[in-house]
């Protein structure tokens, strides 16, 4: 019985390592390609290994893309903050200080979620045109009020979780409404935090559709500079792929970084304790 | 150091009426316990006198000051819960410090306060730690501490013990006790557990379906209950009831229970003399029911016949459970009664230890 289940989960690991090989082949080619040089870049070679490490294309995309990529750092950081912050007072106030009307207003915030970037664009263009925002300060205000809806979730459902006890008890100790949130739920929310962080931090910088429309040559991120990168005769695949490397560096290492938060805090909302 | 008033006090939650009208008075260092089965509303009457629940109609009054509308952090009272709500992040030192902090006493008073505090409550090696490192007792004790260094007038308290194993309770049980003997301040206990209100109040409040049942001292309420409900709530195991009815002959007050008939000794008849035929509940506690053997002397007793049903040795004293008739009732006789299941026996009622209702109003008769 105990041979049969281990010989089971060996061939269990078949399918499993195989579709991870799979997942990565555009990993690889994405590597191999940025450290070939141009002469090399051949549709029948694609799969092959450099000649050699050159970290020539890294430094030419580099080149490019560094003034797109300081850019999508001003506009990623302000909006991840701000639609996290604004996301925790709602959640405070949707979970634990209730109004009239706050089980009506939170699944009409949760509605936003649900509006493809796609169906809001001209009506977007239009109101940051007659706001008079534009470029990356346009580009924060709309990933904050499109992160507020995931945000507010998170953290409504983790506030959710938390005893009510713990408030009245703060109620007890003199601490007012603010107080509260400053002193105990705040210290407390972390875990969601960090989710919000890394979940806002990547959608806001893989974007594409809203910087594409609100931003001009001067203040594209670095995802619609990396597009913009391909001349139209040429494409130098071997830069383009090492400026890809380095457009996903950051949320890479976010989430590296952040990562084993992240399923905790995932899990915060489920779990009590 | 205050006084504690309900007015007429009344609470809805919108249709549902929760406290239908609850009106008495705790005395000033007293130790009130307000007991009743769970949802009869004790635990909102102590949240509405926390300010944690609006009050709907009626006043509440601390010592001589009404604070229906006064904010909780402003009445002057502190708060026991029942899953001690201490804050996760913080020190025990900052959980008990916290509610000075906010108030902006001084660095050193507060220093004072919670290592007094503390000191009382044996957990000054804790004072670093952070409450997932403490054990549910230690947990208890630094929500009490939580409470102690506010030198409030009152002290709540929401069922602090029932998420306490067993031996853990009746130790905590005797320290609410010691430091309510201590701190000589009003302390206001809500629990479920009549163990618990016998042993700690100074007087029970019991409460039921939104209304006070009884409001006495312990021995007052387990000698006299005012009605069935405390009659039967009060005391485990709890009281034995009987349907009867009285039976004047002449002078002489009988009690007829269909399956057995007890004569009401002639000092206590007085108040069923004109009640010939009135359909009332006997009620007799198990240790006022005794094995002939064993029986006290100089007792007005009654015998009864019963089957025995099932027998529970305790060690110190045996429960009997018996059948007469259509009833099952206990008795808690002598561990040396030699009455074993599906023996046809005799036990002896002591008369004079016997309480009558009225089946209607549930009152007791005396």
């Amino acid at each position: 019985m105990r041979f049969n289940l281990r010989v089971g989960k060996y061939w269990l690991y078949i399918p499993l390592v195989l579709m991870a090989v799979f997942y990565l082949l555009p990993m690889y080619v994405m590597l191999a390609t940025g450290f070939k040089s141009f002469a090399e870049i051949d549709l029948k070679t694609m799969w092959n290994l450099p000649k050699g490490i050159a970290f020539d294309n890294y430094v030419e995309a580099w080149k490019n893309l560094s003034p797109s990529l300081k850019n999508s750092f001003l506009m990623v950081i302000p909006a991840t903050l701000i639609s996290s912050a604004l996301g925790s007072l709602n959640g405070f106030v949707l979970a634990k200080w209730k109004f009239k009307g706050a089980d009506f207003i939170f699944p009409f915030i949760l509605f936003g979620m649900f509006i493809p970037y796609q169906s809001i664009m001209i009506p977007l263009v239009q109101f940051m045109r007659s706001v008079g925002l534009g470029g990356i300060p346009g580009l924060i205000l709309a990933h904050i009020i499109y992160g507020i809806p995931i945000t507010t979730l998170t953290f409504r459902n983790y506030y959710a979780s938390l005893p009510h006890e713990l408030l009245e008890a703060a109620k007890m100790d003199g601490a007012d409404m603010l107080g509260i949130y400053r002193h105990i739920l705040l210290p407390i929310s972390l875990p969601s935090f960090v989710v919000v962080l890394i979940w806002q931090f990547t959608s806001a910088w893989n974007d594409f559709l809203f910087a594409v429309i609100l931003t001009g040559n001067e203040d594209w991120p670095i995802t619609v500079a990396l597009n913009n990168m391909a001349g139209s005769q040429i494409i130098a695949w071997n830069v383009q792929m090492a400026g890809s490397l380095l457009a996903a560096l950051p949320t890479l290492l976010v989430y590296i970084f952040l990562g084993r938060f992240f399923l905790r805090g995932l899990l915060a909302g489920s779990l009590k304790g | 150091m205050a006084s504690v008033t309900y007015n007429n006090v009344v609470k809805n939650f919108g249709d549902v009426s929760v406290i239908k009208n609850i009106d008495f008075t705790v005395d000033d260092k007293e130790f009130l316990v307000l007991v009743g089965p769970s949802g009869c509303g004790k635990t909102t009457a102590l949240r509405m006198l926390a300010g944690l629940e609006e009050i709907t109609s009626g006043e509440i009054k601390i010592g001589d000051r009404i604070v229906n509308d006064v904010a909780p952090k402003d009445r002057d009272i502190a708060m026991v819960f029942q899953s001690y709500a201490l804050y996760p992040h913080m020190t025990v030192f900052d959980n008990m410090a916290f509610g000075l902090k906010l108030r902006k006493t001084p660095k050193s008073e507060i220093n004072r306060r919670v290592n007094e505090a503390a000191e009382i409550l044996d957990i000054k090696h804790l004072l670093d730690r952070k409450p997932r490192q403490l054990s549910g007792g230690q947990r208890q004790r630094v929500a009490v501490g939580r409470a102690i260094v506010r030198e409030p007038k009152v002290f709540l308290f929401d069922e602090p013990l029932s998420n306490l194993d067993a031996k853990l309770r009746v130790q905590m049980r005797a320290e609410i006790s010691k430091l309510h003997q201590r701190l000589q301040t009003t302390f206001i206990y809500v629990t479920h557990d009549q163990t618990e209100a016998m042993t700690m109040a100074s007087r029970i409040a019991v409460i039921n379906k939104g209304l006070l049942q009884q409001l006495d001292t312990p021995q007052v309420l387990y000698d006299r209950p005012a009605n069935l409900f405390v009659a039967g709530f009060i005391g485990s195991p709890s009281m034995n009831f009987f349907p009867g009815k009285i039976d004047v002959d002449g002078g002489k007050v009988t009690v007829d229970m269909d399956s057995f008939k007890v004569q009401i000794p002639d000092a206590l008849a007085a108040p069923y003399k004109n009640m010939n035929g009135k359909k009332i509940v006997f009620g007799i506690r198990p240790e006022n029911i005794h094995d002939p053997e064993f029986a006290p002397p100089n007792i007005h007793g009654e015998k009864v016949s019963a089957k025995v049903d099932v027998t529970e040795l305790m060690g110190n004293e045996t429960f009997l459970y018996l059948i007469t008739g259509a009833n099952t009732f206990i008795a808690r006789v002598d561990p040396r009664s030699q009455k074993r299941v599906g023996h046809d026996v005799q036990v002896i009622f002591d008369m004079d230890k016997f309480h009558i209702f009225d089946t209607e109003t549930e009152e007791a008769i005396r």
